[in-house]
């Protein structure tokens, strides 16, 4: 194993490090960077330009999040109540796209929403004859490009709690009168939260570092924390400062992180009341 | 799961109908228009091979998909054979601190930009030439945390008095593992093994920091990314629907010895 160990240690750890002491040291005039302490890289995070960046991704990422969430969990639901055999056929159909490769499944994307594009098309068919809609390089296909991409890790999460849903629960909240709405509510919902707080997790990750998706969908303007770093590193050769992001990125990831382990926490410590419950 | 009306389980369908047609009509427009004649997206021409036939001419789409084969085969060596390596010290030693853990789990989640461009500082600052061999190393990184993986869930059910009983019977370390462990865990290397190579073939972002400059050292993703930016070309969508064939059939095969192991 000391081998492996050693080529995590010196191809990830040690890079990992030299990332983050980079970002305390000063951009050189013509680029290179000067070895003397600053804070100036973290400052510059914060500055209105970028903070406005960071909201920026946050509100795509969080927007894909909440979109895939909902489409994830109605089929993850969906998939769980289908008859039993079929379950694991859906299931495997629903993460193959998931398989195939990420900047394919973008630019399958651009097919369809260019001006000339498959929707532009059916709008013609259905008798539209205005000028081709922009759909291509906005936010919205920005969005719709991420839940693409995230849509089937978000059914697999969703999926393995409600399969696991013991029946009698909801028959239980029925029979003593709640309606459907109640129950959901206040019974499967509690108890798949894990799934959701991980399928949301992966997907607000992924989103909010991705650089591919607004690059090629967004068309390069709507600049997410991705683009950010990819620019100071292989454009505006700032490495300190892409790197102070980098970490900042980091940053997001570890707190997002944290907040699924106490979500998934709760989560437990409710099914176990939920649990308790029923059987007392 | 419980009763349901007849409106709850047809709205159950539509929405599954509603999300497999999400998912597969992007994927099916694309292979469908790398077979038409015309190219355009706009009007069916007949049926072509022509665009599959074009890309066989393109040598930067062949040399390309060379690089790709060379990075993935070496890569997927290194890993599958440090991986399970690895999983097997693990798993046999069976206490391990949190550290340890953290570091195999690191590099599956780590933002592919960070470790991009945390490989291409370090890379710079050794002065080490950029090319495939600084891709290979780089890809070793998550490819062996992935093998590792696939394999400690299968050593979590393997039965280590075997291997004592081997040893106690006079074999030598290396005829243990050759003759004992390794036949046993071999579903899951291979399963491993196919999901590196999967994950090779498509890694784009950190192949794209430490290629270095120059066009020697592209690999297939890299020139997709290259041609997507240039704009729609029929080209393209022939070179996906490749591509998407190769990966799904490895990642299907690599499922059913998974399964085939569960099975066991």
């Amino acid at each position: 194993m000391a081998p492996a160990l050693v080529w995590l240690t010196a191809l990830m750890v040690v890079p990992c490090a030299l990332v983050l002491a980079l970002a305390f040291f000063r951009r050189g005039i013509y680029g290179g960077i000067e070895y003397t302490f600053t804070l100036e890289n973290f400052g510059l995070v914060f500055d209105p330009l970028y903070a406005g960046i960071f909201l920026n991704s946050a509100r795509i990422a969080g927007t894909a999040t909440l979109v895939a969430v909902v489409i994830g969990y109605a089929a993850a639901y969906a998939i769980a109540a289908a008859p039993r055999r079929w379950q694991p056929v859906f299931l495997f159909f629903a993460v193959l796209p998931f398989w195939s490769n990420y900047l394919i499944r973008t630019y399958a994307w651009i097919v369809l929403l260019n001006r000339e594009g498959l929707v532009t098309q059916l709008l013609r068919w259905f008798g539209y004859t205005g000028e081709p809609p922009s759909m291509l390089y906005t936010e919205g296909a920005v969005i719709a490009g991420l839940v693409y991409n995230y849509l089937p890790f978000v059914i697999l999460a969703c999926y393995a709690p409600l399969s696991r849903l013991n029946p009698e629960l909801a028959e239980a909240s029925r029979d003593l009168g709640a309606s459907a709405m109640t129950t959901f509510r206040r019974i499967i919902l509690p108890l798949t939260v894990p799934g959701i707080a991980a399928g949301a997790v992966f997907v607000f990750v992924l989103s909010i570092g991705n650089f591919v998706t607004p690059a090629l969908l967004g068309g390069g303007r709507f600049q997410m924390i991705g683009n950010l770093v990819y620019d100071q590193f292989l454009t505006a050769n700032d490495w300190p400062f892409g790197a102070a992001l980098a970490m900042a990125l980091i940053a997001i990831m570890l707190v997002v992180l944290m907040a699924q382990a106490f979500a998934a926490n709760r989560a437990s410590g409710h099914a176990a009341e939920v649990r308790s419950d029923a059987n007392g | 799961m419980v009763e349901r009306s007849p409106a709850t389980r047809r709205t159950l369908w539509f929405v599954l109908a509603l999300v497999f047609a999400f998912l597969y009509i992007p994927i099916a427009v694309l292979v469908t228009l790398s077979f038409n004649e015309g190219g355009l997206p706009t009007a069916w021409s007949g049926f072509s091979l022509k665009w599959y036939v074009s890309l066989a001419g393109n040598s930067a789409i062949l040399s390309a998909a060379l690089n790709t084969l060379i990075v993935a085969l070496v890569s997927t060596a290194i890993a599958t054979l440090l991986g399970t390596l690895l999983a097997i010290g693990i798993e046999m030693r069976r206490q391990y601190g949190k550290g340890l853990e953290a570091l195999i789990f690191a590099p599956m989640i780590i933002p592919d930009i960070v470790l991009a461009i945390a490989l291409l500082s370090f890379f710079s600052m050794l002065n080490l030439t950029m090319g495939l061999h600084t891709i290979i190393l780089a890809h070793v990184v998550f490819n062996l945390a992935f093998v590792c993986s696939v394999v400690r869930a299968r050593l979590k059910s393997f039965d280590w008095s075997i291997v004592e009983a081997s040893t106690d019977l006079g074999a030598s370390a290396i005829t243990t593992f050759r003759r004992v462990t390794l036949p046993v865990i071999l579903p899951a290397v291979i399963a491993g093994a196919l999901l590196a190579f999967t994950l090779s073939v498509d890694e784009f972002i950190i192949a794209f920091f430490t290629a270095g400059a120059g066009r020697a050292s592209t690999t297939l993703p890299m020139q997709i990314y290259a041609m997507i930016r240039f704009g729609i070309t029929p080209e393209i969508n022939a070179l996906a629907t490749i591509v998407m064939a190769v990966s799904v059939t490895a990642l299907t095969l690599s499922q059913r010895l998974n399964r085939g192991m569960i099975g066991q």
